[in-house]
């Protein structure tokens, strides 16, 4: 009996490694462990055996069977394998085909760069303004210390609507609204529509956007003014951008300026979009004047503030290379794409 | 304004590159926009001294020159006629480079040497065009073998600066002078003004009387013996180098002083002036009068005119007239020098459509007392080039004479307020070379002279200390304080998360124009009796086409289709968020809408879909659509007015082909527009979890015969009555048309989806509300279950 499980083993391990399907172990397992499987067969001849031999072949029944049933397992996990890794073969496709798409729109470029603007002035601790385009002349000009008749109302051609109704030529009017409304610490930015009577070519647009920005609380300083604006300009032109504070003049702040950034294109050496200067101007500022804030019911002694605004339109047109400003309102799908 | 550096350097020394001097003076306030330097492609070309001509041996035309140039002789042949033996001219030495790059070389020019060429002024770069013919020829005693640009006063150039509004006294080189001065802090040098008076009396020539108070003040001086003739060459270069024509030296000594003073002449020859009076008054209505660039213009009551006895000599401020001009043989001038109204010559000069170097001045209202020193430099230059003898004494009628103003200014503040940090002393230095007189206490006791009009209140004196300091000297610093809550309004949210939808729905977001043409009405097929067609109307528009406020975004919309249209973009999905503007009682109303568009391969359930996604992301579900016959626009059996919370809020549907045509699209249109304000109202921000069901569901599939006019939501409406117990979700998965369906007729298949939250349905349940279903749509709406 002893032989005879030696034989099953050594035949059963042969039957094993020369089988190449799991159909194959199947029936193997039957062969040798099923019910009426050879090792079966040999244990049920148990009883002819002595009490004595008895354990002892038992034990050794067992181990056989321990071992087919490894070989058993050992070989079916290795077919497996094998079989999958075939599958896999035969399933390779052409990863260079076209992806399924469901095709995407976009925001239009003007208000593109603007929430990435917003964006900048949020985390700055600015909100959002919101004023009407077609604004009182009193908000629009005579709040902001341009009377009728004052020469820097020749400078903005303004569409009219009535005698005290005019389509707004800036976003500053939104800077006396605001004050009316809102006590101090004031921090906003005001984007929107503004209008002039320009005739319209590559570089003018009768419509055009601009963003206000307004601050206004105790102690406010011109270091504030040039340290919120150039944070501003490092952060959407990037970290290495050098800013560039110009006096300059406007009614309704005083100190006034200019601020040029370091050309975003060439770095500052030298080239077409910046005119070889190295400096693109981007914004107009200033501390608030006076007679604004008291215009706005808020005593200059007490508070000071400084405003901002720039052209929306001009910074995409450079930001993006486009060098007429009617693609901006033309809509082309072609161009709107682009971006 | 046009300032010729050498012009300026006559009252500085400032010992810098002009290039550095521009940048200086943008730096401390006062813009240069270009610098312009005429000489700087010249290179060796000297004055030469033309010793001998002799006749070309084979050409008839040329000639031969012999020209001393300093160190040597050379020989230059010339087609030139008009250089003459002993005449000094600009010679280009072999290898010399002029202006647009031109490379001079010896050279033969018909057999004979030619070792350089004698230059022409458009040659050198100095007349714009040909119109002084010939070769340049310079004064008689200019120095031999000098560099062209030395004599030319090239080197240096001209600076273009942009002056604010607000420095009336920067339109003046004198005023730019000064900013240099404070700039570079090097001192300001005195204007020259002295002259001698004869022992007559101004008062036998003429009499002056001021009849309105727009003229502020009103000087005169009489010059007698004057000889008119043309201005010294350097007087003409400045003035031409500025951008003033000259005429003759007495005209051109009244625009020499204004381009150096800010303050505008005028000179009349006192033969015309009948009665030997002047009277200075308003203009009659319809008052004709010729200026003297020969027009003929119809004055009115609200200008100012200088007159004589017979009527205006000249437009306060703007233009004298033809009628006094100087002529050639004028012997006796009287200079004005006066100080008009601002805005009053800004108004005029407006409405005569001529705004000349003059009123351009006037009109930042001047400093009257520029007039002394303007005048008094008009009879030094008079006395100077000799051109006549000034007459004793001046008439100056000046009723309120404007005093200096003083204020005081605490140091501290201004150090606080710009957040920097200097001495008192440092700032009261600043600004004296201003011009300001200032005595340094605890405070500063500042004397602003009154040509600083612009100065009156303490930031005033807070940015001329900034700008003086340097704008890039003041320190950068965060804003300090309380932090200020920064968030996005409820609207401006949800409008960012409908763009969104939109975005990824693969519309395109647009930008047009707000004003439009009152023609697009008919274009949309509006009403007449619409309210959209009360507009906010532009008084001054650009064109009849941008002339109103629009009302609704759906003309815009088409008009971006049509372009894309006709540039063969066929598939066009776009959107817009914009205003529209409504006439109102004070201001227009100004409600923000959206509106969507597209072409292509597209229909009705495509932008009704979108439209749905937009309500779902909202969380807007109270949502009907009713059928909207009363829209001309568009297309009466597709289109759909959107209600929410039984309120219209919108419409979309195809555009009616009438109005595709008009926009010349063969293609179907669909458009929508709705208001964004009702969208917002009702928005849904709160949403609850429901538990996830616990039993199983059962689904049961539903195909009935219907009649074509029979709307899938009746039939939905009637599974929802009935079925309310146990329906849990109604999906439309089919409807049919074609074989095996009667003509008229559509087939509709639903999946139903059944099931109870607090246990398992049974079949019998379930059985007997599909049949009851079943029953009620062929009772009330005649369905056949197929
Ligand atoms: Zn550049």
């Amino acid at each position: 009996m002893r032989e005879q499980l030696e034989k099953i083993k050594l035949e059963a391990l042969e039957e094993i490694k020369e089988a190449t399907n799991s159909q194959r172990i199947d029936e193997i397992r039957v062969k040798y462990l099923g019910k009426k499987g050879s090792l079966t067969t040999i244990l049920r001849g148990m009883g002819s055996l002595s009490p004595e031999e008895r354990p002892i072949i038992g034990k050794l029944a067992n181990e056989v069977r321990e071992f087919i049933e490894e070989e058993i397992n050992n070989a079916l996990s290795n077919i497996k394998n094998k079989e999958r890794e075939l599958k896999i073969k035969g399933e390779y496709i052409d990863i260079t085909m076209p992806g399924k798409k469901v095709e995407i729109g976009g925001i239009h470029p003007l208000n593109k760069v603007l929430d990435e603007i917003k964006d900048i002035f949020f985390g700055m601790g600015f909100s959002i303004a919101e004023g009407p385009e077609v604004e009182l002349d009193y908000y629009n000009f005579e709040a902001l210390n341009v009377p009728k008749n004052h020469p820097a109302r020749d400078e903005q051609d303004t569409f009219y609507i009535s005698e005290n109704l005019v389509l707004r030529t800036q976003t500053s009017p939104i800077q006396v609204r605001t004050m009316e409304k809102t006590k101090p610490p004031i921090r906003i930015i005001a984007p929107g529509r503004v209008y002039r009577s320009d005739a319209v070519d590559a570089t003018h647009s009768p419509i055009f956007y601009q963003i206000e920005g307004l601050v206004v609380d105790k102690g406010i300083t011109m270091a504030n003014l040039k340290g919120t604006l150039e944070t501003f300009a490092k952060r959407f032109f990037g970290e290495k951008t050098r800013t560039k504070f110009r006096p300059h003049h406007f009614p309704f702040t005083e100190p006034s300026a200019e601020m040029d950034v370091s050309c975003f294109v060439c770095g500052g050496e030298g080239c077409r979009v910046c005119k070889g200067s190295g400096w693109i101007e981007i914004l107009g500022c200033g501390m608030v004047h006076p007679d604004v804030l008291t215009k706005g019911g808020i005593d200059p002694e007490e508070y000071s503030g400084f405003a901002f605004g720039m052209g929306l339109d001009r910074i995409v047109m450079i930001k993006y290379g486009i060098d007429d400003i009617r693609l901006l309102y033309e809509n082309d799908i072609r161009f709107l794409k682009q971006f | 304004m046009k300032v010729p550096y050498n012009w300026l350097l006559e009252y500085v020394d400032i010992e810098k590159d002009i290039r550095e001097v521009a940048d200086a003076l943008t730096m401390s306030g006062s813009k240069v926009e270009e610098v312009i330097e005429y000489g700087k492609e010249i290179d060796k070309v000297v004055t030469g001294y033309v010793e001998k001509i002799e006749k070309h041996p084979n050409a008839d035309k040329l000639r031969v020159c012999q020209v001393n140039v300093g160190e040597e002789v050379i020989q230059i042949v010339t087609g030139a006629e008009n250089v003459q033996e002993g005449d000094t001219v600009p010679v280009a030495l072999h290898g010399s480079t002029l202006p647009g790059g031109v490379k001079i070389k010896k050279g033969k020019l018909r057999g004979v040497d030619s070792n350089g060429m004698l230059c022409s002024e458009a040659e050198l770069g100095i007349a714009d065009d040909d119109s002084v013919h010939g070769i340049m020829i310079l004064p008689k005693g200019t120095p031999i073998g000098v560099d062209i640009k030395e004599i030319l006063g090239l080197k240096g150039g001209i600076l273009d600066f942009e002056i604010t509004s607000n420095r009336a006294d920067c339109f003046g080189i004198y005023g730019i002078a000064r900013e240099a001065s404070a700039t570079f802090r090097l001192p300001l040098k005195e204007i020259k003004t002295s002259f001698k008076e004869n022992d007559e009396n101004i008062k036998d020539y003429v009499d002056v009387e001021v009849k309105d108070d727009l003229c502020r003040r009103y000087a005169a001086r009489v010059i007698k013996n004057v000889k008119i003739g043309p201005s010294p060459e350097w007087m003409q270069q400045r003035l031409m180098d500025a951008g003033v024509r000259p005429i003759n030296n007495i005209v051109d000594i009244t625009n020499y002083v204004m381009l150096e003073l800010g303050q505008p002449m005028h000179a009349f020859d006192h033969r015309f002036i009948n009665g030997k009076r002047i009277i200075v008054r308003r203009a009659e209505d319809g008052e004709k009068f010729t200026t003297l660039d020969g027009v003929e213009r119809t004055l009115d009551s609200s200008m100012l005119v200088i007159a004589d006895e017979k009527g205006a000599v000249a437009v306060a401020g703007v233009m004298g007239g033809l009628n006094s001009e100087i002529k050639d043989d004028t012997t006796i001038v009287v200079f004005e020098c006066a100080n008009f109204n601002g805005p009053n010559v800004r108004l005029t000069a407006k409405k005569l459509g001529l705004r000349t170097e003059s009123s351009s001045r006037f009109e930042k209202d001047l400093d009257p007392n520029l007039v002394d020193l303007a005048l008094d430099r008009a009879c030094h230059l008079v006395e100077a080039l000799e051109i006549g003898e000034v007459v004793g004494g001046k008439i100056d009628i000046y009723k309120n004479p404007v005093k200096p103003y003083t204020l005081e200014v605490d140091p501290n503040w201004i150090n606080e307020f710009i957040g920097i940090n200097i001495s008192k002393e440092e700032m009261a230095d600043m600004l004296k070379y201003l011009g300001m007189k200032v005595e340094v206490g605890e405070k500063l006791k500042i004397e602003v002279p009154t040509f600083r009009q612009d100065i009156r209140i303490k930031e005033d004196v807070a940015e001329e200390i900034a700008r003086l300091y340097g704008y890039d000297k003041i320190p950068t610093e965060k804003i300090k304080g309380e932090a200020v809550e920064a968030a996005l309004t409820k609207e401006q949210r949800l409008t960012n998360i409908i763009r969104n939808v939109l975005v990824s729905r693969g519309f395109f977001e647009i930008n047009t124009y707000s004003f439009v043409s009152p023609k697009i009405f008919d274009k949309i097929r509006l009403p007449e009796d619409s309210p959209l067609r009360n507009t906010v109307k532009i008084l001054n528009p650009l064109g009849e086409d941008f002339s109103i406020m629009r009302t609704t975004l759906i003309p815009s919309i088409l008009e971006t289709l049509r372009i894309n249209y006709a540039r063969d973009n066929k598939e066009v999905k776009i959107f817009e968020v914009a205003k529209t503007y409504h006439p109102a009682e004070n201001m227009p109303y100004e409600p923000v809408k959206l509106s969507i568009g597209m072409i292509g391969k597209v229909d009705f359930f495509d932008l009704k879909g979108v439209i749905e996604n937009i309500l779902y992301v909202l969380g807007i579900d109270k949502v009907d659509y009713e059928r909207d016959e009363e829209n001309p626009g568009l297309h009466p059996g597709r289109c759909a007015k959107l209600i929410v919370r039984r309120k219209p809020i919108g419409y979309f549907g195809e555009v009616h082909p009438e109005v595709a045509e008009n926009y010349e699209i063969e293609d179907r249109i669909y458009v929508a527009e709705i208001g964004l304000m009702p969208l917002f109202e009702a928005y849904k921000a709160e949403r609850k979890y429901k538990p996830l069901p616990k039993y199983p569901a059962v689904d049961r599939d539903i195909a009935v015969l219907v009649k074509d006019e029979v709307a899938v939501a009746e039939i939905e409406d009637i599974i929802w009555k009935i079925g309310k117990e146990i329906v849990e979700e109604v999906k439309l998965f089919d409807v049919y048309k074609g074989k095996q369906v009667p003509e008229g007729m559509k087939s509709v298949a639903y999946s139903i989806i059944y099931r109870r939250e607090d246990r398992t349905l049974t079949d019998e349940e379930v059985n007997k509300v599909h049949e009851s279903i079943i029953k009620s749509l062929s009772e009330k709406l005649g369905a056949q279950l197929r």
